[in-house]
């Protein structure tokens, strides 16, 4: 004979709203935090450009004239100055931000992507398998990333997709050791060996209880990469790797501008300047968003 | 509830022949170190149809380790694990039939539920594991959380981190029902909580026993509980059983000098018997390097010198009532034990 | 504890062996037949022969690099194409040049981190946190060659105080620590210490917060610690990650240096790097990259050495 055990027993008073999920009460604190706003809103700022650029900037990037070069800030037709070959830099530098951005961002995307598989492979089978991944990614991590990305770059030869490889070859060995020790956290919770115990496979554990506990880390790690490999994607094309004339990139037009600095420095410190706004507004929200997960509510 | 009953209600539900997990120990460059950490070291029982098998013992005896062998959760060094007749990972019995018909409740309530999901969705996991599809599963889940005390209006779509201590182990009895298993090992399930809370949480598993038919073995190191709940009480010392028998006979009369110690270390509710000398002396046992001989002759008052150099015979599977104790061995020569008499 | 070290330091080696083997890999996943980038262009086919023996290209790839490794561990790191010197002897010379710069440029980070750490955990919560915290993002975020143009600027073409490129008054030869050396050094110096300078400032930070967030500090100021016991005992926890972490950012800045080197025109190895790469002079490439990941990998294992010596509880986890 079963007791009826009504609600009345259950211990504390519980409200009665409908209960929030996790990423909903990140989304909550991030978007409660100033600072984190204010980034945000310079990185919207920046995505629009780099995708209508060309229906934003005054005028043509690619129009060189060889009359107007080295103009200064603030001539007629050239808000910001033109560059070396002419061209207007407000332009260029609008437009600029496709490239910048592109090669910034994607080798984060990728290395997250195959990042985040090799650590939680590494991470769920432990063991041998573990070891194996493991010491392969510490070779790759005990090169410098710079120097890595610039052997990578400087053997393969320049333009975009090289350094496309390259970068994210220098960013899969740091992405994947902090999925692995995060996996390797998550998988000896109770939580996981009750699913194995009531008879479910590896994959459905993975899929169901790791992969949800553990992207968040990864993710806040990855987005603290951007604002490293955009400096480091720029870099690339300021040595002449990565992007190739004419088309608008910041580091490449600091590359071609770097003779001007004695001519007109302002114009020629434009193009960083761009950079490092962005690298300031991606690192302030990507410690945003560790504020906000960090919390726990 | 279930009709899988194979060997009917004599065959005992588990049986299990000489369990044994020996965990090594790394050896370090110059070859120290090495050897094994022995959680459980030949280990016998059976649990019977539709009983509660009280495991007790201190920390570090293996009544953990036991039970996460018999899931299977880790594999055993040795031994064998049969569930009503068949041989679990035998040819009748794979692996993850078994895990549906025995369940497991841990003892932190917090770590054991998945923080991002919903405990209806936490609860339902088994059973979709199992074939079932989503809507009947998430149909069960709340069904369960309603049997277990958990309004599923107000509870169903909750976080566990929005849950009390004790409203989380209930779902974590729902979660294990939810693959209506024959059989729950409960360890150490209500020893994170309050008092009071316990006290519910022990009336629920004694209903959800009674309405579902199931078979619980009951590891805990509080005394008291395990006796209000068990039939069969075994204890358990450094990787071994010590002692194994009806709750109530154990209690009463227990046998083994360690029980005997465990017994009259539980402080005394009565002024007039006090509990006034620490029952057991000696180190806590390492096992590492277990004491040769009977495993628990350092700290036991009756010891003798056969004591150190002869090991007591195992508790023989299905007995009603076993020692594994020199001095209730006849004829192990032991100064308190009987001598071997003639067969009459 | 020596035991562990012990450990520490085999580890290690398998770890160079893999570097070596990337770094010989890197020459074969350049495009194009290697032997065109070992010799000059207008080689005769007898020379190309020879050196075809020489380096063993018509053999199998483990027997290739285990000649290399051989060579290598002999001090024979090939022939620049450029330069035609060896490498081996044009890598040290510019590792000399970087090292000093990157010497500098870490203590100088490494100092004001951790003024900026110290002072934005110990007034934690407060504006002063805030604003020395900025200060550390900034230094994080700023992209260093960007930086050095514009110190460029300012310092040397705007206001003339410092001369903008190069090591020397008289080259790279022979360096002397007096001022007229000393004045090439300070903008590239200071431009390389802003990253470490950010790192170390967040890494303090953080340690000093938690340091100082913890009872047994709440215990000893009951017991009447004065402010000054209270840094130094802060300082000795503080100090195994600290130094660690600085240790650290000086490999990277030995590593990374070519950004900065190539903006001051330094004659480091990351010139030497810049200038094998334009000139597609393959062996001093891989010599160059060679020397310096391995010296990164036994930086590293100093600092874990050095930071086990001073933490003892690493080595009993």
């Amino acid at each position: 004979m079963s007791s009826v055990i009504t609600s009345s027993t259950v211990s504390a008073p519980v409200p009665m709203q409908r209960s929030r999920g996790y990423w909903a009460s990140v989304w909550q604190r991030f978007t409660h935090d100033p600072v984190a706003m204010g980034a945000a809103l310079v990185v919207l700022v920046l995505i629009a450009f780099a995708l209508f650029g060309h229906s934003i900037a005054p005028a043509d990037p690619y129009q060189s004239s060889m009359l107007k070069r080295l103009k200064p800030i603030g001539t007629p037709g050239f808000p910001l100055g033109a560059d070396e070959l002419g061209r207007d830099m407000l332009s260029r530098l609008i437009v600029g931000a496709r490239l910048s951005l592109f090669i910034g961002i994607t080798p984060v995307l990728c290395a997250f992507v195959l990042g985040t598989l090799i650590g939680l492979v590494a991470g769920y089978a432990g063991g041998l398998v573990n070891t194996v991944i493991m010491r392969v990614i510490d070779v790759f991590y005990a090169f410098p990333s710079v120097l890595l990305a610039i052997a990578l770059s400087g053997t393969l030869g320049a333009g975009v997709v090289n350094s496309l490889i390259s970068l994210t070859i220098v960013f899969i060995p740091q992405i994947a050791r902090v999925a692995e020790s995060v996996t390797t956290q998550v998988r000896n919770r109770d939580y996981v060996e009750a699913a194995r115990a009531s008879g479910a496979n590896a994959f459905t554990i993975v899929r169901v209880h790791v992969l949800g506990n553990v992207l968040g880390p990864i993710f806040v790690y990855a987005t603290s990469l951007i604002a490293v490999s955009m400096i480091l994607a720029s870099g690339l094309s300021f040595l002449g790797l990565g992007v190739k004339p004419p088309e608008p990139e910041w580091g490449l037009m600091l590359n071609t501008l770097r003779t001007a600095i004695y001519v007109q420095p302002w114009v020629a410190a434009l193009p960083g300047a761009m950079i490092f706004i962005t690298a300031i507004s991606f690192n302030l929200l990507s410690d945003g968003l560790r504020s906000a997960m960090d919390n726990k509510s | 509830m279930t009709s899988l009953d194979i060997g009917g209600p004599a065959q005992p539900l588990l049986t299990i022949t000489g369990l044994t997990k020996h965990f090594p120990l790394k050896r370090d460059p110059l070859g120290r170190g090495g050897g094994s950490v022995r959680a459980v070291d030949g280990v016998d029982f059976e649990v019977l149809k539709g009983e509660t098998l009280g495991v007790v013992g201190e920390s570090g005896c293996g009544k953990s380790t036991t039970a996460r062998l018999l899931m299977h959760l880790i594999e055993p060094t040795q031994g064998e694990v049969v569930f009503d007749g068949c041989t679990v990972r035998g040819r009748d019995l794979p692996l993850k039939e078994f895990r549906r018909q025995v369940q497991m409740v841990f003892q932190d309530s917090y770590a054991s539920l998945n923080p991002r999901l919903t405990i209806e969705d936490s609860v339902a996991f088994g059973p979709q594991v199992h074939g079932l599809a989503r809507g009947a599963a998430v149909a069960r889940a709340r069904d369960l959380l309603a049997r277990v005390g958990l309004e599923p209006a107000r509870f169903a779509e909750r976080y566990p981190h929005e849950l009390s201590g004790g409203q989380r182990q209930r779902v974590n009895i729902a979660r294990a029902l939810a693959l209506q298993p024959r059989m729950v090992i409960l360890d150490e399930a209500v020893s994170a909580l309050d008092k009071s809370v316990e006290a519910q949480v022990i009336n629920l598993l004694l209903d959800l026993k009674a309405e579902f038919g199931l078979t619980y073995l009951f590891i805990s190191h509080d005394l008291n509980v395990v006796r209000h709940v068990s039939d069969r009480v075994m204890v358990m010392y450094l990787g071994q059983v010590a002692e194994l028998g009806p709750s109530d006979a154990l209690f009463d009369t227990p046998a083994h000098p360690y029980t005997q110690a465990l017994l009259s270390s539980m402080p005394s509710m009565d002024p007039d018997h006090r509990t006034e000398k620490a029952a057991l002396a000696g180190d806590p046992p390492n096992p590492i390097n277990p004491p040769a001989g009977c495993r628990f002759h350092p700290r036991c008052a009756h010891a003798a010198p056969l004591c150190s150099q002869t090991e007591p015979a195992r508790i023989a599977n299905g007995s009603a009532r076993s020692v594994s104790c020199l001095i209730h061995q006849p004829g192990s020569g032991h100064p308190l034990a009987q001598p071997k008499e003639a067969v009459a | 504890m020596l035991l562990y070290l012990l450990r520490r330091m085999l580890y290690a080696l398998p770890i160079m062996f893999g570097v070596a083997l990337v770094c010989f890999a890197l020459i074969h996943i350049a495009p194009g037949d290697p032997l065109v980038s070992i010799l000059p262009p207008d080689a005769s086919a007898d020379l190309q022969a020879q050196l075809r023996e020489l380096y063993g290209f018509n053999r199998s790839l483990p027997e290739q690099f285990a000649m290399w490794v051989w060579r290598a561990l002999h001090g024979d790191l090939g022939v620049s194409i450029a330069s035609n010197r060896a490498v081996a002897g044009e890598v040290f010379t510019a590792v000399g040049n970087t090292l000093r710069l990157a010497l500098v440029a870490t203590v100088i980070g490494f100092m004001l981190g951790c003024l900026f750490g110290f002072v934005a955990g110990y007034f934690r919560g407060s504006w002063i946190d805030r604003a020395a915290s900025l200060v550390s993002v900034l230094g994080v975020s700023v992209p260093h060659y960007w930086l050095g143009m514009v110190m460029v600027i300012v310092f040397s073409s705007q206001l003339m105080w410092l001369p903008a490129t190069g090591a020397g008054p008289g080259g790279s030869d022979h360096w002397i620590w007096n001022w007229e050396h000393l004045q090439y050094l300070l903008l590239p110096a200071i431009t390389m210490s802003v990253i470490p300078m950010g790192i170390v400032a967040r890494t303090v930070r953080a340690l000093v917060a938690d340091i100082l967030d913890q009872e047994f500090i709440v215990g000893l100021r009951a017991k009447g610690l004065t402010h000054l016991g209270v840094f130094r005992h802060t300082v000795k926890n503080a100090a195994p990650t600290a130094l660690a972490v600085m240790g650290l950012q000086l490999g990277y800045l030995l590593g990374g240096s070519i950004l900065i080197e190539t903006v001051f025109s330094w004659p480091g190895t990351g010139f030497l790097l810049n200038s094998a790469i334009f000139q597609r002079d393959l062996p001093l490439l891989q010599g160059t990259i060679l020397v310096l990941a391995l010296f990164f990998v036994v930086l590293n294992l100093l600092v874990d050495v050095l930071q086990t010596l001073l933490d003892p509880r690493i080595a009993r986890a």
